[in-house]
């Protein structure tokens, strides 16, 4: 590997690139980041007070929230909504669960010209995998800890 | 009654308010480092993972309700919690514990995810 | 002033005088609300062209874009000797997918962004020397396919931040003869790859600036001339952020290019820098040269341009390893 390392990289360019950077407007980012998120927040709280009047409660209500949740996120996903509400909102998009359900429906739908098996299905998760791993990961270890003390 | 409705009111403002300030928190992150939407919800997950097993993610729950649950970092908080209450049982129950009770938002997203792909069609943007 | 050595330097002198004789450009319905829409031969009202999916729709307008290069030119398939071109998609496919359809020899080029104007560099030599008379230079390129390639699907709400740009759906070929009708192809530099150590892949205007800097500033010394002996100093996708970061660096170096330079990734969407930077993509500085620069440059608007495209040679294997962004920048000098 001959390659540059970052020992002998421009760091007077990279400075210099810096401060040419346009600026990032955080006071519009973080309050749409806040509004979006705080949105689909109450959203969740209106779904999981419907279905708390339909008759449920428990982790089934917290289960069914969630996945109402998720069916809203995979469906403007497919609409194409999706896409537009996070260019603007950022974060407030992103973190909650409908950003979770994007982030599985939108390479499903995309990469469904490779084919079902390896393309809609192998690729669903190149970006949601990561989350069920270190989930699932973390989940055992806290599992584990709570099982020795 | 009235008291039904500004109770009903007050968890919708809680649920705006801690909701909205945790998405807030990831934008302040992603305006100041460059971490990508990957790497901000698997951050924000196991937060919520850690926080859930220190105790603090419960008390969060239970006062913002939706405003905890719906961001990502409530994944995390079933994850935990699931394993948390699966250890009081035995071994076996440690470990399928976090992957069972986060098995309602895997499950939709794959099925949800399969049916949208049969429905509809990439399509470019043009903004 | 012709140059009697054939090579200075990086820059290479075409003593024959290879010809532009034709020129054609696609754009999509993004592209043709800028200045490029009036010139553009075909523009889309829909980027799937007709297709199944975005790689088709890349393919066929690359095809177009030759064919009707060919045909604008008064030539027939037959006619041609070979064609050079190559996309941003993995393993070249689109150019090598457009090329089943010639019976024509074909050369497949990579350079990323630079890929016109490599491709034309390399018509020209072999047009100079002799090996063939005919030479289809072309390259396209598709912003779905490459959002999908280099960044995340098309439908996942992520933000683009302020550096970012826009991948160019559109396609630009042109047809390099000799003869004495055409514009003239007068001499080129190979560029050298540049790493600065730029890591950021939304930041490509960033990373290619230097390549951009130090070819023409590599083209300037070889050559002997000034800024002002040009018309117009095209460099390819740099952006608004990349443009001002060549002002600077040519101008630390003593040449000031200010007056003279455009850049296509800032010229061909109305950009609003706190949003986007600018198109990109290779068929960026092939849709603005083969359509309004070219167009302009027959109707003897500009007599002497230099076209810097420029490329960033990353792929998502390399960013995702932690590598910086090389980039390179190769310059053809053409003259009407």
């Amino acid at each position: 590997m001959t390659g540059k390392t970052r020992d002998n990289y421009n760091e007077n360019y990279l400075a210099y690139v810096k401060t040419q950077d346009p600026p990032t407007k955080h006071f519009k980012n973080c309050l749409s980041a806040f509004g979006v998120g705080g949105l689909i927040c109450c959203i969740g709280q209106f779904i999981r007070f419907m279905l708390e009047y339909a008759g449920l409660s428990g982790d089934e209500l917290a289960g069914c929230t969630s996945i109402v949740l998720i069916f809203i996120g995979c469906l403007l996903t497919g609409l194409g909504v999706y896409d537009r509400i996070g260019r603007h909102a950022g974060a407030g998009s992103i973190v909650p669960i409908t950003g979770f359900a994007n982030s599985v429906a939108s390479p499903a739908i995309e990469f469904k010209t490779e084919g079902w098996i390896y393309g809609m299905a192998a690729k669903m998760f190149t970006v949601a995998g990561a989350i069920i791993v270190f989930g699932v990961f973390s989940g055992v270890l806290v599992g584990l800890v709570y099982l020795f003390i | 009654m009235g008291q039904e409705i500004l109770l009903i009111l007050l968890a919708y403002v809680k649920a705006f308010a801690v909701g909205g300030a945790i998405c807030l928190i990831a934008q302040i992150i992603i305006n100041f480092t460059d971490l990508t939407a990957g790497k901000i919800l698997v951050y924000f997950m196991l937060a919520g993972v850690v926080l859930t097993a220190i105790g603090v993610y419960q008390p969060l729950v239970e006062f913002a309700g939706a405003g905890a649950t719906v961001p990502i970092s409530g994944f995390g908080y079933l994850l935990a919690s699931g394993a948390m209450k699966g250890a009081e049982q035995g071994f076996f129950q440690a470990i399928t514990g976090s992957l069972a009770a986060a098995s309602a938002g895997v499950t939709a997203a794959v099925v949800f995810s399969f049916i949208m792909a049969i429905i509809f069609k990439s399509r470019t943007k043009r903004n | 002033m012709v140059n009697q050595q054939i090579k200075i330097g990086n820059t290479v002198f075409f003593k024959n005088l290879p010809r532009i004789k034709s020129f054609a450009a696609i754009c999509g319905s993004k592209e043709k609300e800028g200045i490029i829409g009036e010139y553009a031969d075909i523009t889309l009202d829909d980027d799937m062209y007709g297709e199944s999916t975005f790689e088709k729709a890349e393919c066929k307008m690359l095809t177009n874009a030759i064919s009707l290069a060919i045909e604008k030119g008064g030539f027939k398939e037959q006619d041609i000797d070979v064609m050079l071109s190559g996309d941003l998609l993995n393993q070249i496919i689109s150019a090598s997918f457009a090329a089943r359809d010639y019976d024509f020899p074909f050369l497949g080029v990579y350079s990323a962004c630079s890929t016109m104007s490599e491709s034309i560099m390399l018509a020209a030599m072999l047009v100079n020397a002799g090996y063939v008379k005919r030479a289809v230079a072309a390259t396209g390129s598709h912003f779905a396919s490459a959002e999908r390639q280099y960044r995340y699907p098309l439908e996942q709400g992520t933000t683009r931040p302020p550096q970012s740009q826009w991948t160019v759906t559109g396609a630009g070929g042109c047809t390099v003869c000799e003869g004495d009708e055409g514009i003239k192809i007068t001499s080129a530099t190979m560029g050298r790859v540049c790493d600065y150590g730029v890591i950021d892949v939304n930041n490509m205007g960033a990373a290619m600036a230097p390549a951009a800097a130090d070819t023409i500033m590599q083209h300037f010394k070889d050559t002997g001339t000034q800024p002002t002996d040009y018309d117009l100093i095209l460099t390819g996708d740099l952006g608004a952020l990349g443009s001002r970061i060549v002002k600077d660096l040519t101008w630390e170096k003593g040449y000031d290019i200010s007056s003279r330079h455009v850049d296509c990734g800032e010229i061909i969407y109305k950009v609003i820098e706190d949003e986007f930077q600018g198109g990109s993509g290779a068929g960026c500085s092939a849709v603005v040269l083969n359509s309004y620069v070219l167009s302009k440059m027959r109707a003897g608007l500009y007599k002497r341009i230099l076209f810097a495209a420029t490329g960033a040679l990353l792929s998502t294997v390399s960013s995702g390893q932690g590598e910086s962004i090389p980039g390179i920048s190769h310059v053809v000098e053409l003259e009407y």
